[in-house]
C-alpha cells in the first residue's frame, strides 16, 4: 500500500474536468436554465428582482459546484466532522441573532446573503454519519455504544431546527441522517423501535406545534376543511396544476399564478407554476431531469470503492430524491404543507447552495474515485 | 486505514441500496399517478375552477320597460336617480369612510349599523348601495369630498317613477326582491342584480319577467385579492319591455279625482273590445314611496288606514251588487220563460212571504209596477216576485253567464272572484240548506252576493253590447289581432241581423264570440228599461242624467246593504247618514254609453256611501261625459292601428 491521505492531487485541472459526470453536470444546468424561465415567470413575465437574483445564484453556486467537485474526496472526509459542528455553531447562533421572518427564526444576517444553516445543516449531518460509518467496523454497527454518537449528532441539529421553528427542514435533515444510518446496516429493528418511539412521542409532540403548523397537517387529512384558510394552498396547488391540463397554459400564461392565487410561488410552489404553464408533459420532464440526477448520484455511489464515498453517494442521491418527493407530493395534495424547497428550481440561496455543494462532493467523489480515502 | 471488512460491508450497503431504489421507483410512481389523475383526468374540472376563480362579474340591472295608457302616456316611467355605493375592498379605512359618509349623507346610526351588516354579509369586491336615491345636494357634496372616501362610488342610475297616483293600484309598484320572491318566482332567477326592483303588485308584477329586462355585466379579470385587473367583456343587459295599456290616463285622473275623500272604485270598459279604459280605486296611496324602500311610518299608516288604500278595490273590493243585479233578474226571468214582462204587481211598501216581512226601499210603496217600471223604479217587491218564480239557482246560472263570480283579468294576483250564491253553494260553503227566503234577498243583490265593480263593469258591458261574451283586456299586445279591424262595420251589421236571432248567432259566431242570450229582444227589454230609470222622470238615476243627444246615457243604481236595518230602525226612520260610518249602505251604479249605439259601460262603486242615486250616479255622469268626449280620439288611434 502507498502512502495515502495526501491533500496535493495527483490529478491535473484538465483531467479533472474531463472527469466530471457529464451527465448530471448538464442535467444539472438544464434544470438551472429552466429554473430561470420559471422564476421569469412568476416575475409576471419580468426581468425583475426574484430573476436577477436567482440567476445571479445559480450562476454563482454552478460554479460553486464545480470548485466543490475539484477538491479531493479525502479534503471532505478529513474535514467533515469540523464542517458538521460548524454549522452545528451556526444554528445555535441562529437561536439568539437569527433574523426573523414570518414567525419563524432561520437566518444569518452575513450581509451578502441571508445564510440558513438548516439547509447546509443537511449536507453536513450526511458528510458527518458517512465519515463516521466508514471508520467503524460492520461488526460493531449495530452495537448500541455505536448507536449513541449518530443519534445524537441526527437529534441536535433536529431539535434546534423545529424549535426555530422549521418543521419542513428538520424532517428532511432528520430523513438525511436516518437513511445514511440504514445504509450503513443498522438492524431493521432498531428503526421498528425508533418508529413506534416516535409514535409515542407524537401527541405530545403535537402539543408543541403552533396552531398553524397544526392546522396544516389537519388540512392535509382534509383540505375541504377550510378551503380559504389553511386548505387554501393545496386547493388553489390542485387548481393550477389540474387547469394546466396535458400540454399546460403557456409560458407566462399561468392565470393561477399570474393573478396571486398560488402562495409562495416563487419557492414551494414553483413546481406548481411550472406545472400549470407546461401541463403534464412539462412536469413529466422535470420528474426525469430529477430522476437522471438521482440515478447518476447512485451510479457514482456504484463505481466509488470506498465506504464513505459509497456512503455519501446513496444518501445524498436518497435525500436529494427525497427533497423533490416532497416537495412535488406537497403541491400535488400527497403530504402536508411543510415547507420543503425543490432542489435548484425554487427561489432560495441557502437551499441552492447547500445543493450545489452536496451535488459538488458527490462529483468530487466520482473525479477522485481512484484515490483512497483514511 | 480501516478497510478491514471493506467487502461485506459494500455488499450491505449495495443491499440496502437495493430496497431504497425500489422504494423510489414506487414514489415516483405515486408522482406520475397523480400527475396524470390531476392533469389529464380531471384536468376539465379544475379548468372550470381555475376560470371561476379568474373571472368576476359585476351585475348590473337595466331600465324598467315602461309602462303606457293608450295614448303613449307614461304611467309608469323612470328617471335618473344618484346613488352612492361603496366597494368595500377598495377602501383603505372602511370605518373612517363610514364616519365620513354618515356626516355628509346624515345617515342615522341604525343606517349604518344596517350597512356594517351588509358589509359583513357580502365578499369585499361586490358593491353596497349606501343610498339609492340621493338628493342633488347630497349627490354633490359627496362628489365635492371624493377624494377623501375612497372606496365611494358615485354612480348616476335609474329608478321606477310613476308621475301620479291614481293608477297606483291598477300599474302596482316595484320594491326589493324578498327571499320570498326569489324562491317563488321562478324567472327572477338571472334577473337580479344588487338593487334590482321587482314588480309587487299590479301590472308590474303581473308584467314583471318582461318589463324588468335582461341583467347586464361586466366581466373583470381579477386577482386573488379580488382587485380588478383588466375587463374582459362587457354586456349591457337588455332594457326591459314597454308595454301599452288600454288605459286613459285623461280619464283614471278625473275619476281618481272625483273619488278624493271616499271610499271606493270606478271602472270604465270598452263594450265590443273589452278594453278597460279607467280603473281606480279610492283612497290612493304613493306607489314611488315602495321603489326606495317605505319607512315603517308610512307602511304603518298605510296598513292602518280605516279605509286600505292598497287594495285594488275595483278588482279586490267585494260588495253585494244590490239593485244593480236586477238587471240580471229580468234577463235570467225572461230568458227562462217564467215571467211576462207585462205583468202587473202592486208594491205597498212591504210583503209577507213564507212568514217574513219583505220591505221595499220605498216605505210608503210604489203602487202597480210592470217589469219595465220595477226596473226603472228599482222596485224591491216586484223583484221579490220575479225571483221567487225564478229561482236561486236559474239567476245564478245567468250571472255567471254574464261574468260574475270568476275572475275577469288573467294574472292580476289581487283579483278576487266574488260569490254568486246558489243552492249547492250554499250547501258546500256554508253547509246549510238554501232558505226560499234567500232567494227574494238574492233577486234583489243582496244576501251572499259578492261581486266586484270591474265584474258589475263587464256584466253591464255586455247587456249593452246586445248580450255577446267579451274579453276584457288591460294590456295592449303587438302581436294580438284585433277582432275588430272595424268595429263601426261590425255595429251596423249586427244591426241588420238584429231583428232576426238565428241571423245575429251566426253573426256573432262568424266574429268567435259567444251569445249571451236566446231572445235578444230580452236584452233589448233591459236596455230599455234602463234608459228609462235614467232617462224618464221617476227613474232612480234621473237627476243625474245627461241631456246632450251623444251623451245619453241608461244606467241602474244600486245600493247594498252593509247590515240589515232592525225593525226598530225601521220604525224610527233611521236615516242612513246617522247610522256609523262602518254600517252605512254601499252605493253603486252601473251604467252604459252612449244609449244608441253604446260603446262603454262604467261601473261606480262607493263604499259606504248611501244610495246609488246619490252618491253613485252624479259621479258616473262625470265620468261617461268625458269617456265619450275622448271617444273620436281613441277611435282615431284604433283606425290607425296601434304601436306599443
Amino acid at each position: 500500500m502507498f502512502k495515502t491521505g495526501s491533500i496535493q492531487s495527483h490529478l491535473t485541472l484538465r483531467d479533472k474536468i474531463f472527469s466530471l459526470d457529464p451527465i448530471l453536470f448538464f442535467s444539472v444546468l438544464i434544470i438551472g436554465i429552466i429554473s430561470m424561465f420559471a422564476m421569469y415567470s412568476t416575475d409576471g413575465g419580468q426581468f425583475a428582482y426574484h430573476t436577477k437574483s436567482h440567476i445571479l445564484r445559480f450562476l454563482v453556486f454552478f460554479g460553486l459546484f464545480i470548485v466543490v467537485s475539484f477538491f479531493q474526496s479525502n479534503f471532505w472526509y478529513n474535514s467533515s466532522t469540523i464542517i458538521y459542528l460548524l454549522i452545528l455553531i451556526l444554528l445555535i447562533f441562529v437561536k439568539y441573532i437569527g433574523l426573523t421572518a414570518s414567525g419563524s427564526q432561520r437566518w444569518l444576517d452575513l450581509y451578502f446573503i441571508n445564510l440558513q444553516p438548516s439547509e447546509l445543516m443537511k449536507i453536513a449531518l450526511i458528510l458527518f454519519l458517512a465519515k463516521y460509518y466508514h471508520r467503524i467496523s460492520t461488526g460493531d454497527v449495530n452495537r448500541t455504544r455505536y448507536l449513541i454518537q449518530p443519534i445524537l449528532a441526527l437529534i441536535f441539529p433536529v431539535i434546534l431546527v423545529i424549535t426555530q421553528p422549521d418543521l419542513g427542514t428538520a424532517f428532511l435533515i432528520g430523513v438525511g441522517g436516518i437513511i445514511v444510518i440504514w445504509l450503513s446496516g443498522v438492524k431493521f429493528k432498531f428503526f421498528a423501535y425508533l418508529s413506534i418511539a416516535f409514535i409515542a412521542i407524537a401527541p405530545v409532540a403535537v402539543s408543541f406545534l403552533k396552531p398553524y403548523q397544526k392546522a396544516r397537517i389537519l388540512t392535509f387529512f382534509d383540505p375541504g376543511r377550510d378551503p380559504l384558510g389553511a386548505g387554501y394552498q393545496i386547493t388553489q396547488s390542485k387548481i393550477a396544476i389540474g387547469s394546466g391540463g396535458l400540454f399546460g397554459k403557456g409560458f407566462l400564461n399561468g392565470s393561477q399564478s399570474y393573478l396571486d392565487y398560488l402562495p409562495e410561488k416563487h419557492t414551494d410552489f414553483i413546481f406548481t407554476l411550472f406545472s400549470e404553464e407546461f401541463g403534464f408533459f412539462g412536469s413529466c420532464i422535470i420528474l426525469l431531469l430529477y430522476i437522471i440526477i438521482t440515478y447518476r448520484l447512485v451510479h457514482i455511489g456504484n463505481i466509488v470503492r470506498d465506504t464513505f464515498g459509497k456512503l455519501y453517494c446513496y444518501s445524498f442521491a436518497t435525500a436529494f430524491f427525497t427533497y423533490v418527493a416532497i416537495n412535488m407530493g406537497m403541491v400535488l395534495g400527497l403530504v402536508p404543507i411543510v415547507g420543503a424547497p425543490l432542489p435548484i428550481l425554487s427561489y432560495g440561496g441557502s437551499s441552492m447552495m447547500a445543493i450545489m455543494i452536496g451535488l459538488g462532493i458527490a462529483m468530487s467523489c466520482k473525479i477522485h474515485k481512484d484515490q483512497t480515502i483514511g | 486505514m480501516i478497510r478491514s471488512t471493506g467487502e461485506s460491508k459494500v455488499r450491505l450497503i449495495g443491499r440496502r441500496m437495493f430496497i431504497i431504489s425500489a422504494a423510489k421507483a414506487v414514489i415516483v410512481l405515486g408522482i406520475v399517478g397523480r400527475l396524470i389523475s390531476l392533469q389529464i383526468n380531471e384536468s376539465k374540472k379544475y379548468k372550470t375552477l381555475s376560470d371561476k376563480n379568474r373571472f368576476r362579474e359585476w351585475k348590473f340591472s337595466p331600465p324598467r320597460g315602461l309602462i303606457k295608457d293608450y295614448f303613449g302616456k307614461e304611467i309608469a316611467s323612470n328617471k335618473q336617480v344618484y346613488q352612492l355605493h361603496i366597494v368595500p375592498e377598495n377602501s383603505e379605512n372602511l370605518e373612517v369612510l363610514l364616519f365620513r359618509l354618515k356626516n355628509i349623507l346624515e345617515l342615522t346610526e341604525k343606517n349604518v349599523s344596517k350597512i356594517r351588516k351588509k358589509i359583513n354579509s357580502q365578499k369585499p369586491w361586490d358593491p353596497i348601495i349606501v343610498s339609492d336615491n340621493l338628493t342633488w345636494s347630497e349627490f354633490s357634496r359627496i362628489n365635492l369630498f371624493l377624494h377623501e372616501l375612497q372606496g365611494a362610488e358615485p354612480v348616476v342610475s335609474v329608478a321606477r317613477l310613476y308621475k301620479e297616483p291614481s293608477s297606483a293600484h291598477i300599474i302596482g309598484y316595484v320594491s326589493k326582491a324578498s327571499k320570498k320572491d326569489l324562491k317563488t318566482k321562478e324567472y327572477l332567477k338571472n334577473k337580479i342584480a344588487a338593487g334590482t326592483r321587482i314588480g309587487k303588485t299590479g301590472l308590474e308584477n303581473t308584467l314583471d319577467s318582461k318589463v324588468i329586462g335582461d341583467v347586464g355585466y361586466k366581466r373583470y379579470e381579477v386577482n386573488a385579492f379580488g382587485k380588478r385587473i383588466r375587463e374582459i367583456s362587457i354586456d349591457p343587459g337588455k332594457a326591459g319591455e314597454n308595454f301599452r295599456t288600454t288605459l286613459d290616463l285623461e280619464v283614471q285622473e278625473i275619476s281618481s279625482k272625483l273619488l278624493k275623500g271616499k271610499s271606493g272604485a270606478i271602472c270604465v270598459m270598452d263594450i265590443y273590445r273589452g278594453d278597460i279604459i279607467s280603473m281606480v280605486s279610492s283612497p290612493v296611496f304613493d306607489p314611488n314611496k315602495f321603489v326606495h324602500g317605505i319607512d315603517g311610518k308610512s307602511w304603518n299608516t298605510l296598513l292602518k288606514n280605516r279605509d286600505k288604500p292598497l287594495i285594488n278595490k275595483a278588482i279586490a273590493g267585494l260588495y253585494p251588487p244590490g239593485s244593480t243585479i236586477k238587471t240580471l233578474s229580468a234577463i235570467s226571468a225572461l230568458e227562462n220563460d217564467v215571467y211576462n214582462p207585462k205583468k202587473v204587481i202592486q208594491c205597498k211598501g212591504s210583503i209577507e212571504l213564507y212568514g217574513e216581512k219583505f220591505h221595499c226601499w220605498k216605505k210608503k210603496g210604489h203602487g202597480f209596477m210592470d217589469m219595465r217600471e220595477a226596473i226603472k223604479q228599482s222596485c224591491d217587491i216586484y223583484f221579490y216576485e220575479v225571483s221567487r218564480l225564478l229561482g236561486i239557482d236559474r239567476l245564478s246560472e245567468t250571472a255567471k253567464k254574464f261574468g260574475l263570480g270568476q275572475d275577469v283579468l288573467e294574472n292580476l294576483i289581487e283579483e278576487r272572484s266574488g260569490v254568486v250564491p246558489n243552492t249547492s253553494w250554499k250547501k258546500k260553503n256554508i253547509g246549510k240548506n238554501w232558505y226560499l227566503g234567500e232567494t227574494l234577498h238574492a233577486g234583489i243583490g243582496q244576501g251572499y252576493w259578492q261581486s266586484s265593480p270591474l265584474q258589475l263593469c263587464l256584466m253591464t258591458a255586455q247587456i249593452a253590447n246586445g248580450g255577446f261574451k267579451i274579453k276584457p283586456r288591460i294590456i295592449l299586445n303587438n302581436n294580438e289581432k284585433d277582432n275588430f279591424d272595424d268595429l263601426n262595420q261590425f255595429i251596423e251589421d249586427k244591426k241588420l241581423f238584429s231583428g232576426d236571432v238565428e241571423s245575429l248567432y251566426d253573426f256573432i259566431a262568424k266574429y268567435k264570440y259567444k251569445s249571451l242570450f236566446r231572445n235578444p229582444e230580452n236584452i233589448k227589454f233591459v236596455q230599455d228599461a234602463l234608459y228609462g230609470a235614467t232617462n224618464e222622470p221617476g227613474g232612480t238615476s234621473y237627476g243625474s242624467r245627461l241631456t246632450k243627444d251623444k251623451f245619453v246615457f241608461a244606467g241602474k243604481t244600486g245600493t247594498s246593504q252593509v247590515k240589515r236595518f232592525t225593525a226598530k230602525q225601521r220604525e224610527l226612520e233611521v236615516k242612513n247618514e246617522d247610522l256609523p260610518y262602518e254600517d252605512r249602505d254601499h252605493a253603486l251604479f252601473v251604467a252604459f254609453a252612449p244609449y244608441k249605439d253604446p260603446r262603454y259601460s262604467i261601473s261606480v262603486v262607493i263604499e259606504h256611501g248611501g244610495s246609488g242615486s246619490k252618491s253613485a250616479a252624479p259621479i258616473a255622469k262625470k265620468v261617461i261625459k268625458k269617456v265619450l268626449e275622448k271617444h273620436d280620439l281613441r277611435e282615431s288611434i284604433y283606425s290607425k292601428g296601434y304601436i306599443a
